[in-house]
């Protein structure tokens, strides 16, 4: 059951990532501000080296911001240090990841690496495989429930790994070049569905791309260069490609 | 969901020839304590065989088995009449060389007196000697059926009984003749040598001697009661029969114990490492599976009971391949094995301990493995 979905499900400000001090140091985020609303499908793009992944990595909790304050799904979750001592805990309740290589585990099938996720939060078996089925066929894979990720397409194998990061209904779902490893049909499925995703479970998506075939796609695009946060860009049609 | 165990399902093949590796290793472990376990058996079996509730021996020998010891024929007269002893029988150990067709045969002889205590304790085809010359029982080690004839020295025995499992505690079969024709074998000499005694003219060596007299006391006597009378004898020594398994277990056993403890042990550290090699490369194998399910949520504690699962599992079915192996080729080994439950069962435990020690540089490493992994390219 969805609680109330707040005005906005990722918020950051002046969000700052440095690495190492003096002559070392790097700055990879300087001073983001960056607000996703549910529903909303984002675009993150730049140049390699621009903190497309250091951004990403914040907003996972995974890396520690250096300074700013960040929200998750309305909760407080980073101000000036982690206010959360159980970030793990804080990914699985919270945030789904989608991955270039679809990452899924390899000695599971489809529907056990669906239900993995809610076998973490104590989900009964039998109630996991009853939602790992439903979601498996919300994307149209359901068909392919018993087969092992290495008999799957890269298509397939990445709507499975969209299907765990839908399991435990995440508000915040993070996406690092999902399309990279897809032909573009392939590609524009994904897109879509994770369009759908954002619309139908009024879910935060953040997608890190460089596949300027799918811009079309997004609601917005955020693009970074020398870890700032550069321009948005609304698409107002398809194929609007051409920002890099 | 047990992830260790789809793992491992995963990847059957390999798990299996692992384990079957590894149940090799523990196989010759569990021989090893096997064996040990056979040399205490056979080190005390010659001196259980016996029967005996006292051994007398030498003065300031702990003989026979342990040490030499050399008495009087006659002694044996001398404890019979002792207050509290049933009966008493003369002894002789030696190791000989018997030739059958055309085998070399190394065998442990012992040299008693029909009818009386020392000679075999059971018959297991055949019959126990009745002449007293020329007629041997021999163990079944020796390969020697009822009916054929052995040389023993410079003559032929006919071996008329069998025993089961009576060997030395260096593991050379049993063989029962008369006193006498022990005293003979060991005394004897080559025409030439004879003839160059002879010459000498007649001496006072006497071959009327033996190794040890064994007595059973009556029921009701302590043994150590009658061990105290004969030590009032200078010239003997006097052993009951749980003194005389202690000198063995001390004297015969000890250094082989300690030998094969000390392989035993290079062969768990042995084991330790190659599970720890496995158990470490299967976790490198996993680098991107655990930094996954890491960034998914999964806490430490599942990852860390996957890897101490696999180890586990790899480790005692690797212990149970090895029993199975080690029962399958118990029969095959030169010497005793002697697989003893409560072995396996220790043994199981130091498995374990083993592999949650082989598992610490794996989880470690598991342990370290940055979930960020799982978003690189």
């Amino acid at each position: 059951m969805m609680d109330a979905v707040p005005s906005l499900l990722v918020e950051l400000r002046r969000v700052s990532k440095h690495f190492g001090d003096g002559a070392a140091r790097v700055d990879a985020l300087r001073e983001i501000d960056l607000a996703v609303a549910p529903g909303e499908l984002i675009g993150l793009v730049g140049p390699s080296g621009s903190g497309k992944s250091t951004l990403l990595n914040v907003i996972g909790c995974i890396v520690e911001p250096s300074d700013g304050s960040m929200r998750l799904d309305g909760d407080q979750v980073y101000d000036g240090g982690w206010l959360r001592g159980d970030l793990r805990r804080l990914r699985l309740d919270k945030i789904g990841f989608i991955f270039q290589w679809h990452n899924l585990l390899p000695f599971l099938n489809a529907i056990d690496n669906v239900a993995v996720v809610l076998d973490l939060v104590g989900v009964e078996r039998g109630e996991a495989h009853r939602r790992a089925t439903e979601l498996l066929d919300y994307l149209d894979i359901g068909n392919r429930r018993d087969a092992m990720p290495a008999t799957l397409s890269g298509g397939e194998a990445q709507r499975v790994a969209i299907a765990r990061a839908l399991a435990n209904e995440p508000r915040i779902i993070l996406a690092d070049e999902p399309t990279a490893a897809l032909d573009s049909q392939r590609a524009a499925i994904v897109m879509d569905l994770l369009h759908k995703v954002a619309r139908e479970r009024q879910a935060a998506i953040i997608v890190v791309t460089h596949d300027e075939k799918v811009f079309d796609r997004f609601d917005r695009i955020v693009r970074l260069r020398d870890g700032r946060l550069e321009d948005e860009v609304r698409p107002a049609a398809p194929s609007s490609g051409g920002l890099l | 969901m047990n992830l260790a165990v789809r793992d491992l399902w995963h990847n059957f093949s390999r798990f299996l020839l692992t384990c079957i590796g590894l149940g090799l290793l523990l196989g010759v472990v569990q021989s090893m304590v096997g064996i040990y376990r056979g040399i205490v058996v056979e080190g005390a079996t010659m001196a259980r065989a016996a029967g005996a509730d006292l051994w007398v021996v030498e003065a300031g020998s702990r003989g026979p088995f342990a040490a030499s010891s050399r008495i009087p024929g006659d002694t044996r007269e001398a404890v019979a009449r002792i207050h509290g002893v049933e009966a008493a029988g003369s002894l002789t150990y030696q190791s000989v060389e018997g030739l059958h067709a055309g085998r070399e045969i190394r065998l442990y002889l012992v040299g008693y007196e029909l009818g009386r205590p020392g000679g075999p304790s059971a018959i297991a085809a055949g019959r126990n000697i009745a002449r007293s010359h020329y007629e041997v029982v021999l163990d079944r080690r020796a390969g020697v059926g009822v009916g054929e004839r052995i040389k023993l020295g410079r003559n032929y025995f006919t071996v008329v009984g069998l025993t089961e499992k009576l060997v030395s505690s260096g593991g050379d079969p049993a063989a029962f003749v008369t006193l006498l024709d022990s005293q003979e074998l060991q005394f004897e000499l080559a025409p030439p040598a004879a003839r160059r005694e002879l010459a000498r003219g007649p001496g006072t060596a006497t071959t009327d001697t033996v190794n040890a007299v064994v007595a059973r006391v009556r029921a009701g006597v302590p043994a150590d009661l009658v061990a105290a009378t004969v030590r009032r004898w200078k010239h003997l020594a006097a052993l009951t029969e749980a003194e005389q398994e202690s000198v063995l277990t001390r004297s015969v056993v000890e250094r082989a114990a300690r030998q094969i403890g000390l392989f035993t042990v290079i062969l768990m550290l042995v084991s330790t490492v190659v599970i720890s090699l496995i158990v470490y490369t299967m976790t490198l194998d996993k680098r991107r599976e655990i930094a996954t399910l890491k960034l998914i949520g999964a806490p430490d504690r599942r990852i860390v009971g996957m890897i101490i699962q696999q180890a586990l599992a790899m480790g005692l079915i690797g212990l149970f391949f090895g029993m199975v192996m080690v029962n399958l080729i118990v029969d095959f080994f030169p010497r005793r094995v002697v697989l003893l439950l409560p072995d396996g069962l220790v043994l199981a435990g130091i498995v374990v301990v083993v592999c949650l020690l082989a598992s610490t540089i794996s989880v470690r490493y598991a342990l370290k493995i940055d979930p960020a992994t799982a978003l690189a390219g």
